[in-house]
């Protein structure tokens, strides 16, 4: 899974965080995401895809092979 | 099941497809959409749409080949008429009966309008593009409603030149939502970008060159823009036997009727984490409840209350307004953090005795993060707010 943070769309919901803290982070100024992990392990992609799914902003892409 | 029917195709019916997809549902999927459109988002039409700095095409909210990747069975530009729970089939405007084994409705809301003709409203790609065209340097726009959705609008119309008026009939704008306190900050920020805020008036139609008000007094304006609320379209379901007083009722899975569930703006369900029966036009919620109801009705023997903590934003002016929980009907708002003198805050809100809302203006995000935890494992006001006497307002 490689995943693409589309960040001029981000509108600093942090909904992300909540459901894959171990890939996104907010930023502290002004809460914009960021990626921590471009390729996530297996384990990881549950929480990435919800959080695709849930960003209120469709900012998060995701290409799965 | 074989066949479900979505009807609404925004955030909440594309949430639902995507869900039942990835949770491995290969049965037929309809997607019902009386836009012409592919699912696209709504809250930038009050911001980057508008102030022109987006194209409609950013607005898609999957790409072309993401949707083809869901297989669904599509149907654009064509409302949805009638449901009939018996016969479990929908009923399209062009006659056509679409059968299904499990339904969710998604059909959102609608802008309520005034009496009068030639007023904007601002809910579709479509509105949102024509009220662009007339955002022009030194044209004259009234606004009538200072919620989110109008103050949003004022705001992006002074950044692009038009001169403001701001009609609302309250005496302090948003006060039914953020409290008095907030609402003072929300109308400074208005005043200090120019506009010309008018609260406490009562808007009675629009006329040819503004809205006429209850004194009969005209605002002139070369647009109007009308921003008053919206309802819950629910009248193609008359008859169905939902019920449909403010939105479709639901029960704590968001099912409304057997294997009928619903989602997004229209959807009214009993919330266990507030004890309280809710319907939410935020635009987290569209995905969350979409995805609830999904894998409700996919897995109804393992089905889950739906019980988020709600979640919203408005960029207006320089400001970011976060908020999470259910503020509406607060019955005291504390600054926890910051100064509302400086814009920048943070404040909670009381509901009985339970934490129940933090607002947030310029604070770091992982600073209402906190509260939002608090509120989601049901704080007392008393243990998230020990010093409130210091700290109330």
């Amino acid at each position: 899974m490689h995943v693409v943070l589309d960040e001029p769309k981000c509108v600093a919901s942090g909904q992300c965080v909540m459901a894959a803290p171990d890939v996104f982070d907010q930023r502290d100024e002004d809460g914009i995401a960021i990626l921590l992990n471009e390729n996530p392990g297996d384990e990881l992609h549950a929480g990435v895809r919800e959080a695709a799914a849930i960003c209120p902003a469709a900012a998060i892409l995701l290409a799965e092979k | 099941m074989k066949r479900v029917v979505i009807v609404g195709a925004s955030a909440a019916g594309l949430a639902v497809a995507e869900t039942l997809r990835r949770e491995g549902f290969d049965g037929t999927l309809t997607l019902i959409g009386d836009e012409p459109y592919l699912p696209y988002d709504r809250p930038p039409l009050s911001k980057q749409l508008l102030t022109g700095d987006w194209d409609a095409e950013r607005l898609a909210l999957r790409t072309p080949a993401d949707v083809t990747g869901l297989e669904l069975d599509m149907l654009l530009g064509v409302p949805a008429t009638g449901l009939d729970l018996a016969d479990r089939t929908v009923q399209l405007g062009d006659g056509t009966p679409v059968p299904y084994d499990g339904l969710v409705i998604a059909t959102g809301v609608r802008p309520r309008r005034l009496p009068g003709e030639g007023a904007h409203v601002l809910r579709t790609l479509d509105d949102a593009l024509a009220l662009r065209g007339v955002l022009k340097p030194g044209r004259r726009l009234v606004v009538v409603g200072a919620g989110f959705l109008g103050a949003e609008v004022a705001a992006v119309a002074r950044q692009r030149g038009c001169d403001v008026t701001l009609l609302e009939p309250s005496p302090v704008p948003l006060a039914h939502a953020v409290g008095d306190e907030v609402g003072r900050v929300l109308t400074r920020a208005h005043l200090e970008h120019g506009v010309s805020l008018r609260c406490g008036v009562s808007v009675t139609e629009v006329a040819e060159h503004g809205v006429r008000l209850a004194d009969g007094e005209l605002v002139e304006g070369d647009a109007v823009l009308v921003a008053v609320g919206s309802l819950p379209n629910t009248e193609w379901l008359e008859g169905s036997g939902l019920s449909t007083g403010d939105g479709v009722m639901c029960d704590e899975y968001c099912e409304a009727a057997r294997n009928v569930y619903a989602a997004g703006d229209v959807a009214r369900w009993w919330n266990p984490l507030f004890d309280t029966v809710m319907r939410i036009e935020h635009r987290t919620n569209a995905a969350e409840q979409g995805m609830a109801a999904a894998r409700n009705l996919l897995n109804p023997e393992s089905r889950k209350p739906f019980a988020p903590v709600p979640y919203f934003w408005s960029d207006q002016y320089d400001m970011k307004i976060q908020a999470y929980g259910y503020l509406r009907g607060h019955d005291e708002v504390a600054v926890v953090e910051g100064d509302v003198t400086d814009g920048r805050f943070l404040a909670v809100y009381r509901t009985g005795d339970r934490l129940v809302g933090a607002l947030a203006v310029g604070m770091p995000p992982k600073a209402i993060r906190q509260w939002r935890q608090a509120i989601a494992v049901r704080a007392t006001w008393r243990d998230a707010v020990p010093d409130r006497s210091a700290a109330a307002v």
